[in-house]
């Protein structure tokens, strides 16, 4: 399969602290990749990483476009999406406003108006809840949101950061039920960071282990799941 | 009783004149959390602009007026991407040290170019008294019609538009507002824009009645920034309430309480009795931090 993301060597960091020491991996077309690693590792900076939220050096390659060092208004016009750390609701605004907002850059028109049905079919709770204040939903809500805003882009890449943070275990589950529906019906390829490492190897088809900014161990989720170590010091038994 | 009927109105027209720079000011407020202390002499100036295309180009006042918005715009849209752009990072006193240059450089800029007599501004309505009525005047009318025809306009636009989600979006969470794509930096300075040309609006309406000269913002700009405040200053639909309540407040209490020369200090009351009993104003958010 060809791959979709192409990472080599990725450093970033905040202000003078590197956080990242040159990472290496990379995600096949219509796959489902996982990060796992603890608190402090440098999950959701490797996602902030690759959508030009923090500066970089390395090479990123995406689609076969180089997009290290590009802003990222115009990362999230090549098709990546990214459901961030903390959901980024739009509080002061409408539910179906937050919605509307992830198709700004489209402008095929009609295509928005059935994919706002088709997320709404997804989440018909939030449906229900089109008018109401966005700061107002509850945690499981919002990030219901933040992937229907993601969505609606019509990504080719969806990054996931922690979409399991903080939520009730059934809440957890009806995502991930949707999430691989949308990965194997729509083909939308994921980058999944994770701190639940069951759920997330559950999910993936391939996953790599972070520590302290450097990759330490990857491979297929099965040989993952199957590693001692990585039972022992993440999964728990 | 028709005397404080016409003091209520002509409140009412001043009311909108504040209520339009309150709403600049709440504008760049809720997208950056600076008071542009330049709005005021903004708004003069693009209001001597006006004048010159009347007096000097020999316009007709809707053509200039028209004209003096869309300059206005410009302006404000430039003065984002040439002085405040390259400040987005710095500390807040830095940026509010380039406001206050921009205070004085419009105002010596106008008095260079336009001279330092006070001029007198045309209005586009009729002198005669409306409906035979000599306690209202047209002016004041088409004061209060034009300012809510603009604000109107602003709220479909904010409210209808795709553009203008955008730009709300980018004001509330701008981390988010790039993740869907939307373009920040040119949002701050569309809203750039869109506060000098509601300024613009303002200051050609006042100037008939306060007369043109490059210190005539001053008052108003305090008046504008005390219906801000009263109405939370952060919330344009309150800065609107506000600053009608300000112009009637203000025409009233100086006509039968305190006398027209203390005037101004209603606003500077209003300043301080808002910061001390309800800071969030009538209609604003109480910022809650969580720690």
């Amino acid at each position: 399969m060809a791959k979709l993301l192409d990472v080599k060597g990725l450093r970033a960091g905040y202000g003078q602290t590197e956080v990242l020491h040159g990472l290496t991996f990379e995600l096949e077309q219509g796959g489902i990749t996982t990060i796992l690693g603890a608190n402090g590792a440098g999950k959701t900076t490797t996602l902030r990483a690759i959508c030009g939220m923090v500066r970089v050096a390395g090479d990123i390659v995406f689609a076969g476009q180089a997009i290290a060092g590009k802003a990222t208004e115009d990362i999230v016009r090549l098709g990546v999406a990214h459901v961030p750390d903390g959901r980024g609701t739009f509080v002061q605004l409408t539910t179906e406003e937050n919605v509307r907002l992830g198709a700004y850059v489209r402008s095929d028109k009609g295509q928005v108006a059935a994919d706002l049905d088709r997320v709404y079919h997804y989440f018909p709770r939030l449906k229900e809840r089109r008018m109401q204040q966005a700061g107002t939903l509850s945690g499981g809500e919002q990030q219901m949101l933040a992937i229907s805003r993601a969505l609606m882009l019509s990504p080719k890449l969806l990054l996931l950061d922690e979409p399991s943070f903080g939520l009730a275990p059934l809440i957890v589950q009806e995502i991930y039920r949707i999430l691989r529906d949308i990965n194997t019906k729509e083909k939308v390829s994921m980058l999944l960071v994770e701190q639940n490492a069951n759920i997330a190897l559950g999910i993936a088809d391939h996953a790599y282990l972070l520590e302290t900014g450097n990759i330490v161990m990857s491979g297929t989720s099965d040989v993952i799941k199957n590693d001692e170590t990585i039972r022992k010091s993440y999964l728990g038994y | 009783m028709e005397a404080f009927l016409h003091q209520i109105f002509s409140g009412l027209a001043a009311g909108g004149i504040y209520a339009s720079v309150a709403l600049a000011l709440v504008m760049i407020y809720t997208a950056t959390h600076h008071i542009n202390f330049a709005q005021g002499e903004m708004a003069m100036f693009a209001t001597f602009i006006g004048w010159a295309l009347i007096e000097w180009g020999g316009l007709n006042f809707w053509v200039a007026f028209l004209l003096t918005i869309v300059i206005a715009f410009c302006g404000g849209f430039a003065i984002e991407r040439i002085v405040l752009r390259p400040l987005h990072d710095k500390p807040v006193l830095s940026i509010i040290i380039a406001f206050i240059g921009l205070l004085v450089i419009f105002n010596a800029l106008a008095g260079w170019i336009f001279g330092f007599t006070i001029k007198a501004f045309p209005s586009p309505f009729p002198t005669s008294p409306p409906f035979g009525n000599r306690f209202l005047n047209w002016h004041e009318i088409g004061t209060v019609g034009i300012t809510v025809v603009v604000l109107l306009l602003l709220f479909a636009f904010f409210r209808l538009t795709p553009l203008g989600l955008a730009m709300r979006a980018a004001a509330f969470n701008p981390e988010s507002a790039r993740l869907v794509g939307i373009r920040v930096g040119l949002m701050l300075a569309l809203g750039w824009g869109l506060a000098a040309a509601i300024g613009s609006v303002a200051g050609m309406l006042v100037a008939h009645v306060v007369y043109l000269d490059p210190n005539m913002m001053a008052g108003i700009l305090l008046y504008g920034f005390a219906s801000a405040l009263l109405g939370g200053i952060d919330n344009p639909g309150g800065a609107v309430v506000g600053g009608f309540i300000v112009g009637v407040a203000e025409n009233v209490l100086g006509a039968y309480v305190i006398g027209t020369e203390l005037k101004l200090s209603v606003a500077l009351v209003l300043i301080i009795g808002v910061l001390l009993v309800k800071p969030a104003g009538l209609f604003g958010r109480r910022i809650v931090t969580r720690v």
